[in-house]
């Protein structure tokens, strides 16, 4: 079915504009007409379907899920949920109050932040339909391992001396009170979970228009820096300086990552185009979760509730986490 | 009657106030309207997807900005309840 954005664009750029498929510019624009429609169409239609799916689910009752869950289920189970559960950043603090305030301990906490960004449901399914399933499945996997193994660290450093007072008092709060009945008084609160048919399309028409709003732009440019990859670095240039995954090129790679942050959503294409000009697989993977991951507003905003030992910690820790996995990742498909 | 909207302060947050100020303008209802983005008071109400509303103490809505209509039922139902 995707051909179809393939003829698209060659009616478009070859047969319409009369440009030739021999030229760097008619190849570069008929990657990006090819590649934009195709992301447009893909990230509509899988908006609506998660949104339909997810309209009950929320954070409120992922945290009465979690709460007085045992600290080893709870890394994963966190991270798990932080892979499926979008929420807007700005809902990060109050997030981590909430979870904190249930009792429940800091590193589960931390597993559910850390693979929140890192995954999004519409990022997976748009790696998936461009690249396939072996490296969904890589990255999904990475993204869940280096949540986990954060969130277990943070707890082994005892990372709850670190937080801001606010913080402090609510996790002091929440481990006096037996975690499993501190969250019944709250989730009262929380929309109801039984939604009718009419109020799921609602939910998902309303997520649709306001996720494609926001990434519609990040789409533009990320296909937009893939297509110039694609038509104008020359072909092998990179392949022969980055193509053996020297392993210097993934610290490089995430390095480069984080003034670069950017959705997702628009990383992909970028991604794309890397790994079709022979770029290994573990430095694209370090490069992508380092610009998606890594960002500064977001940790400008946790500064709110961590003290700067933490925080340089948390930073830290995804850095080192994203070089091991590229350096893996690139140990294993090239040998 | 008093609403407070509870959000960091994001663009969805302000979208919101300003919604809810337009739909009450044009129900002509009378409203207190406060941004609230102190997170102990946040906390407090426990919303932990933002942006909320709250009308009088109690949480009508959270983690959306709800279409107008929606809005103009909460207030709605607020004023009776008033």
């Amino acid at each position: 079915m995707l051909i179809w954005f393939s003829v698209f664009a060659d009616w478009l750029v070859y047969d319409t504009l009369g440009l030739s498929n021999q030229t760097q510019f008619g190849q570069a624009l008929h990657f990006f007409i090819e590649d934009t429609s195709k992301i447009f169409a893909l990230l509509i239609v899988m908006i609506y379907a998660i949104g339909w799916l997810r309209a009950s689910l929320n954070v409120e009752r992922v945290r009465d899920y979690l709460s007085g869950k045992p600290k080893v289920v709870g890394y994963g189970l966190g991270a798990g949920f932080g892979a499926i559960t979008p929420f807007c950043s700005c809902s990060s603090i109050p997030v981590f109050l909430g979870f904190t305030s249930a009792g429940i301990p800091i590193g589960i906490t931390m597993a559910f932040l850390l693979t929140s960004p890192l995954i999004n449901e519409v990022a997976i399914l748009l790696l998936f339909s461009l690249l396939g399933l072996k490296i969904t499945l890589l990255y999904a996997l990475t993204g869940i391992v280096i949540g986990m193994l954060g969130g277990a660290l943070l707890d082994l450093l005892k990372a709850e001396r670190w937080l801001q007072p606010l913080a402090a008092k609510a996790y002091a709060r929440g481990q006096q009170t037996a975690p499993s009945n501190t969250t019944n008084e709250t989730s009262a609160n929380a929309p109801t979970s039984s939604l009718s048919w009419q109020q799921r399309h609602q939910f998902a028409k309303s997520e649709t228009s306001e996720i494609f709003g926001r990434v519609w732009k990040w789409v533009i440019i990320g296909v937009g820096i893939g297509a110039a990859l694609h038509g104008f670095v020359p072909a092998g240039w990179l392949q022969a300086n980055l193509g053996e995954g020297q392993w210097w090129s993934v610290p490089l790679a995430v390095l480069m990552g984080i003034p670069l942050y950017a959705n997702a959503t628009g990383v992909i294409p970028v991604l794309e185009s890397l790994l079709i000009q022979g770029v290994p697989l573990g430095t694209t993977l370090a490069f992508c979760m380092s610009t998606v991951a890594a960002s500064f507003p977001e940790f400008v905003m946790l500064k709110q509730v961590m003290q700067w030992r933490l925080l340089t910690l948390l930073f830290a820790l995804l850095l080192i986490s994203f070089t091991v996995m590229g350096w893996i990742f690139n140990l294993v498909s090239l040998t | 009657m008093k609403i407070e909207i509870l959000g960091s302060g994001c663009k969805k947050c302000t979208n919101l106030a300003a919604d809810v100020e337009q739909v009450a303008k044009h129900l002509s209802v009378d409203i207190e309207l406060e941004k609230v983005t102190d997170m102990a008071t946040i906390l407090d109400y426990g919303v932990m997807s933002t942006p909320a509303i709250v009308i009088n103490g109690i949480v009508v809505s959270s983690g959306t900005v709800p279409a107008h209509a929606e809005i103009e039922k909460l207030l709605t139902q607020a004023n009776v309840a008033n």
